[in-house]
């Protein structure tokens, strides 16, 4: 039976006036433009959003929580990150947005850099004990394990187990503030300042198909003008005492390369934006990749801080990333031993094993899938391969394959 | 087997162009993709694949791939022109290699090639003659 997947945007097709630069933008090809209007083929797509970043008429809209409070929970905690720190430039130090955060709803706030030290020790302990195939691919992007899941469905094995930051530190959160307060974890809201759609996916549906921790995800755009109105309107002696004793820069991985710095091993590569990932994943396949032990790899460029959902500029962000760690130090703030023993108890690994999610071949008998991939050659032979576009397929292969697939017809090429 | 269902496709390679080196097995590796083979047969037949057409980039001056697909296994018979191998069973050795330091600085020549190819394959059959060139028939069973 055919799975349902969520995708966290929402086409608004009143907005949509057919100008296809959504379709062209697509990595993987899940778009369509029929009659003028948008159309999304489910089982492609992998999240990252590219398509509500290219559209011009704003016709899709990641589908991100309101930043109206709920009345479901008691508490509402903000999971914080570099990434929302780095979008206030030099002169606003992270202590202030925390603070901000604080000033406009959050009761609380929790900040993930303890958790990516965490994951950056666990993960440590993986490669070392692990000896099995290779490199290991990081899965904290949620686009790049779509689309291995969904592109390459051989190299699900090499995904690495372990869960992403954001999930440790919400249950960490939870659990503590759950007894700090004495309440139940249902009364606690926790809320991740997303800087991109496919961390909402992930929330909602995760890949694994474990449960996530976190209960909602508010895109950074979205909290930046109040953030930023009540950053500007504070003092510094207006910051708590706790925040300014606590605060530490730790670990936060929010750029390309981070992770990979951290980690014992020298033979990790850093690779950020789809294209580029795309290529590496090949070369892993080929087996090309010879003495790489471990890829991070991140669907935006540069990283976290690329994220459609950011606001800054994303050069303008990593350099105050930079200056952020010169001015707070990255001092350890885990105790390597915990992390060991939490390690042997299972707490940073995914809740279940992720499994492939295969593209549906041309047929689900392979005798008929090579008479259609014959078919579809054939036909594709006879179109003018220039990707004009007008057909609603993004290129002319995707084109013969839907006709063979039977989304479309051979009448539809305008210059046949 | 009937014509029907065979899918059949030639590709070339160009000896020496390191910067398209791999296109093939890419190639082929998408066409088996949608197909629908099973993911592992896929992975071994890209393994394979790109190791066979490594060394045809390496050692070759040019050559050719064919790719026979049926639902009960895939074909790939590499043919090139080039050096040849003097002694196969020496070449077959596992960390038996003719790499030049260039070759070794883009992380080949640990001798690991025909063995790679082999161990990823079910039916392995190599000829090759000296100044003339080397042909390589594998099967993979579905």
């Amino acid at each position: 039976m055919a799975e349902k997947y969520y995708h966290p945007l929402e086409f608004m097709l009143d907005r949509c006036n057919g100008r296809m630069k959504c379709m062209r933008v697509c990595p993987t090809e899940a778009l369509r433009v029929k009659q003028g209007k948008v159309r999304l083929i489910e089982e492609l797509c992998i999240d990252c959003g590219a398509c509500a970043e290219a559209c011009p008429s704003k016709a899709i809209v990641p589908l991100t929580d309101p930043f109206t409070r709920s009345s479901k929970y008691k508490y509402r905690v903000a999971l914080a990150s570099p990434v929302l720190y780095s979008q206030f430039g030099l002169d606003i130090d992270p202590k202030v947005v925390v603070q901000g955060l604080k000033e406009i709803g959050f009761d609380y706030v929790v900040d993930v850099s303890r958790a990516c030290e965490e994951i950056s020790a666990a993960i440590d302990i993986f490669l070392e004990e692990y000896d099995g195939p290779g490199p290991l691919i990081s899965s904290f992007c949620p686009s790049v394990v779509r689309l291995v899941q969904v592109r390459y469905p051989g190299l699900t094995e090499l995904l690495m187990p372990v869960n992403a930051p954001r999930e440790i530190a919400a249950r960490e959160a939870k659990e503590r503030l759950s007894e700090e307060l004495g309440v139940g974890m249902g009364e606690i809201e926790i809320i991740y300042l997303t800087p991109c759609p496919a961390k909402i996916v992930a929330i909602k549906q995760p890949a694994e198909k474990g449960r996530s921790w976190i209960d909602g995800a508010i895109s950074i755009a979205d909290v930046y003008a109040p953030l930023f109105n009540a950053v500007s309107n504070l003092a510094d002696d207006e910051i708590d005492a706790s925040i300014a004793e606590e605060f530490t820069f730790g670990a936060g991985w929010s750029m390309l390369g981070e992770m990979t710095r951290l980690l014992g091993s020298e033979r990790g590569i850093a690779v950020s934006g789809l294209s580029d990932v795309t290529r590496v994943l090949d070369d892993i396949e080929s087996g090309r990749l010879r003495g790489i032990d471990f890829v991070e790899a991140s669907a935006c460029l540069g990283g976290c801080i690329g994220g459609s959902l950011t606001v800054d500029n994303m050069y303008v962000a990593r350099s105050s990333v930079l200056s952020m760690m010169r001015k707070h130090g990255q001092g350890s703030v885990v105790d390597r031993n915990e992390v060991v023993g939490k390690y042997r108890e299972g707490y940073y690994f995914l809740e279940r094993k992720l499994a492939p999610r295969p593209l549906p071949p041309l047929d689900k008998d392979i005798s008929a899938a090579i008479r259609k991939k014959k078919e579809k050659d054939a036909i594709y032979a006879r179109l003018p391969q220039i990707d004009c576009g007008c057909c609603g397929a993004p290129t002319c292969r995707a084109f013969a394959e839907d006709i063979v697939r039977g989304r479309s017809k051979l009448e539809d090429c305008i210059h046949l | 087997m009937s014509d029907e269902v065979l899918f059949f496709q030639e590709f070339s390679i160009t000896g020496g162009d390191f910067s398209s080196a791999g296109s093939v097995s890419t190639e082929i590796k998408s066409i088996l993709k949608e197909i629908g083979f099973h993911p592992s047969v896929i992975r071994r037949a890209a393994i394979a694949c790109y190791e066979a057409e490594m060394n045809v980039t390496m050692y070759a001056e040019r050559g050719v791939v064919r790719l026979s697909a049926t639902p009960a296994a895939i074909r790939i018979q590499f043919e090139d022109e080039g050096q040849g191998i003097a002694d196969i069973e020496l070449a077959m050795q596992e960390g038996y290699s003719t790499a030049t330091p260039e070759m070794r600085e883009i992380g080949f020549g640990a001798g690991m090639g025909l063995p790679n190819i082999k161990k990823n394959s079910d039916e392995f059959e190599i000829t090759s003659e000296v100044g003339r060139g080397t042909k390589l028939d594998i099967v993979i069973k579905a």
